[in-house]
């Protein structure tokens, strides 16, 4: 037996320091508020994004109607709008709700550890974002508005300002992105050295909780793909600023490229995006069905699998782009052997549940929600990844659909999950469970009405990216469909009004919550609810695998990790019981 | 499930466990240059990729001055070697060399720039300016990239310099390895720009 090195000896009761207001909740280098900053400042864009949304769909069912609330879309602003609306959901909404808050949140105290490795660096990487978050809305307000080429930005489009008309607008929102980049390029530091180095004894790799497996690979995914796209940004701001060519045509430039690095980094990002959402998922799934989390070690190798196969299959979202075909089917392939890892997830969360007890909170309901929405997703993907069909899909709201029916169960439904899951972990209160199940009625209902149609809508060869489809006469028959896509958009948006009353009502009037509300086993669940500054009062070690749940041998169905075993090991010691988490 | 596990071994294993042993330091270090050989594989392989599909490339790569580049290879070379020497003399406690050789490193880096400097000058001079052509707007771009992270190294060991002279730096010594490791990884990235830029 070894000695317990510094950073064990680090982990222990800490004095409340008397700082000031600043220091205290705005420059604060405790994880714990900075994931609150995180998880503020994501659902302050989602309303941005939201109200994108609605001006979107409003716009495609009933064009050129006046929008309650704003106006008449013009054809310019929709443009921007949608671009706005990917940009401000994908890289401002679901990176800093499922990485940033419950990343910066759940890593350290899963591990055990009393904060972050590098706690300065921590607040550092959430005030770039916050620079990137002015900056992209900044762009707003600049002449001839925000960037309009897509949320791909896709050269030439972005490349020169006469395409879209746009100027500033554009050039704003590649600093922003490559701002939003750094910054989750420094939280990602901190993810991996937390994970890696600050775990206490007996924290082993394969105890580690399944968030923090998928925060990990996630931030290991997001490092080793963004390099190339901060190197297109680079090249796209001086085509823009200082007049090169490289991704203009006349000059020898070549727009394709920007495709093959935005892509490069955009398939792996889905997975960025994804993974700490079925993170959030294998965290709940178990502790409400009361079961250990089935094929632990398989799920993690499957993810793995996924994230260097998510390396080489990029293409598939280029198969309409004129890529050469000899290529089309190498990338066809890869894109459908990447099911067989996901495929791996859903049916251990569903064996998971299979004869557990079932318990369905509010977050138990976000979480099987999300899993069930999201196959509907995955298996959409496998038509799209098929380049045959996916050239006559690509360009239909059919993609539409596939992308909003995977990131929003992962990032949105996972984040919902994780939200009612651990509220009371980090701001001491329960949530109200009714309203929840509402808010998840809703949600889970309003999201299907709006997508179905869309999948609907694109088999029948509606495309996508069309600003006023009524005068087009083939897509009349499809109008119903938008009709009915759209009044489900606006349920969904007023189905957050339940979560938004209850979110602010729980954290002045909520109980009061206990240690461990819903009998977990990780370590964030064996400190106070909220957890003080340096996170336990002890020192933590480690006896147990994360998911020992419903042992009939156990003397109650829950067996928290720092749990010492009640007997020692019997003689002989060959009776090891391979159920469950293994 | 692995109920047996009990604590002593427990314990143990996690301090069998290498990547404990690692220092945060070096983590986050390598964690900053991966995602940096991610941004410079990106420039390198789009030049490559497009040197390749088109043309006509060689007759600007002639007027690069491969005389001067070969010499700041050799100065690049030459500052990694006492910046590995500082790193020597932190571990043997020798308080002159770290100063000396820091100095030595840091003077190398800024020799670099001033030839690259001349370089530049004198291709403007010729009127290759990087919206000559993409091989021109590449030279610079990455060439300009470089040089601004030579720039960052060059600073971060004057800190260095400045903490020898204090003799604080005994007391987190391992800042110079670190510094060092961001040192060589500009220092790679010339050996890689180097060849494709004034050889081919």
């Amino acid at each position: 037996m070894a000695t317990a090195t510094p950073s064990e000896i680090r982990v222990g009761a800490h004095h409340e320091p008397h700082l000031g207001f600043l220091r205290s909740y705005v420059f604060s280098v405790d994880h714990k508020v900075i994931a609150k900053q995180y998880l503020g400042l994501s659902l302050f864009m989602a309303l941005l994004g939201g109200a994108a949304a609605y001006l979107i769909r409003w716009q495609l069912a009933w064009p050129e109607t006046y929008v309650p609330g704003w106006g008449y879309v013009e054809p310019q602003q929709y443009n921007a709008i949608i671009t706005m609306h990917g940009t401000i959901m994908i890289f401002f909404v679901a990176m800093p709700f499922v990485l940033g808050a419950f990343g910066n949140f759940l890593i350290p105290l899963m591990v055990g550890a009393d904060d972050m490795a590098f706690p300065r660096l921590n607040m550092m990487s959430f005030w770039t974002l916050f620079v990137g978050s002015a900056v992209l809305i900044a762009s707003f307000f600049v002449p001839a508005g925000p960037a309009a080429g897509g949320w791909t930005a896709y050269a030439p489009l972005s490349a020169r300002p006469i395409y879209t008309g746009v100027t500033w607008g554009q050039n704003l929102w590649l600093i922003a992105v490559a701002i939003e980049f750094a910054s989750f390029l420094m939280g990602g530091i901190n993810f991996l050295t937390t994970a890696l180095n600050m775990r206490v004894p007996g924290m082993t790799l394969w105890r580690l909780p399944m968030l923090v497996w998928t925060e990990l690979i996630a931030a290991v995914l997001f490092m080793l793909s963004v390099g190339p796209l901060i190197a297109g940004a680079f090249m796209l701001l001086l085509d823009r600023i200082a007049g090169t060519s490289f991704f203009v045509p006349d000059k020898g430039g070549d727009p394709l490229l920007w495709q093959h690095l935005f892509w490069f980094f955009g398939h792996p990002e889905v997975y960025v995006v994804g993974l700490p959402g079925f993170g959030i998922m294998m965290e709940i799934i178990p502790v409400f069905s009361r079961k250990p989390l089935y094929g632990y070690k398989t799920i993690v190798w499957g993810m793995i699998a996924a994230g260097v196969l998510s390396f080489v299959v990029w293409a598939h979202h280029m198969f309409v782009s004129g890529i050469d075909p000899r290529l089309a089917t190498p990338f066809s392939i890869t894109t459908i052997l990447i099911s067989v890892p996901f495929a791996i997830i859903v049916f251990s969360l569903l064996v998971t549940l299979w004869g557990g007890k079932i318990e369905l909170t509010s977050a138990m309901l976000f979480a099987v929600g999300g899993l069930a929405t999201f196959i509907i997703g995955g298996v959409t993907g496998i038509f799209l990844g098929s380049a045959g069909l996916d050239v006559y899909l690509h360009g239909t709201y059919f993609v539409v659909a596939h992308f909003h029916y995977t990131l929003m169960p992962l990032a949105i439904f996972g984040g919902f999950a994780g939200l009612y899951f651990w509220f009371p972990k980090m701001f001491g209160r329960m949530m109200n469970e009714t309203l929840g199940r509402i808010h998840f009625l809703a949600t889970f209902i309003c999201f299907n009405c709006v997508f179905i149609p869309l999948f609907l809508a694109g088999v029948a060869g509606n495309p996508r990216r069309i600003y006023e489809m009524s005068s087009y006469d083939f897509l009349k028959p499809a109008q119903p469909l938008h009709v009915i896509a759209t009044i489900a958009t606006l349920g969904l948006l007023a189905g957050q009004i339940p979560f938004i009353i209850n979110f602010f009502m729980s954290l002045v009037r909520g109980r009061k919550a206990e240690r461990n509300p819903w009998h977990a086993n990780t370590l964030e669940w064996c400190t106070d609810s909220p957890p003080p500054h340096g996170n336990f009062s002890q020192p933590m070690v480690v006896y147990r695998d994360p998911y020992e749940y419903g042992n009939p041998d156990a003397p109650k169905d829950w067996m928290a990790q720092n749990e010492p075993p009640a007997a020692p090991a019997p003689l002989g010691g060959g009776q090891i019981r391979r159920t469950g988490t293994r | 499930m692995g109920a047996s596990a009990h604590a002593p071994t427990a314990v143990a294993a996690v301090n069998d466990d290498a990547f404990k042993d690692i220092a945060r330091g070096r983590i986050a270090v390598w964690w900053f240059l991966a995602s940096e050989i991610m941004v410079f594989g990106g420039f390198i392989t789009c030049y490559v990729l497009f040197r390749y599909a088109h043309g006509g490339w060689e007759d600007a790569a002639r007027h690069v001055n491969w005389k001067l580049g070969a010499v700041n290879t050799v100065v690049l070379l030459t500052s990694s070697l006492t910046m590995i020497l500082a790193h020597h003399a932190v571990k043997v406690g020798d308080k002159q060399g770290v100063k000396t050789f820091l100095g030595l490193t840091i003077a190398l880096g800024l020799t670099f720039l001033v030839i690259k400097g001349f370089e530049y000058h004198a291709e403007f001079a010729e009127g290759f300016t990087p919206l000559s052509g993409l091989f021109w707007s590449f030279y610079f771009l990455m060439t300009g990239l470089h040089g601004l992270h030579l720039l960052v190294g060059i600073i971060i060991n004057l800190s260095l310099l400045v903490m020898a002279l204090r003799g604080t730096i005994w007391a987190c010594g391992d800042r110079v390895e670190l510094g060092g490791l961001y040192w060589h990884f500009v220092d790679v990235v010339w050996i890689f720009l180097f060849p494709l830029l004034y050889l081919t």
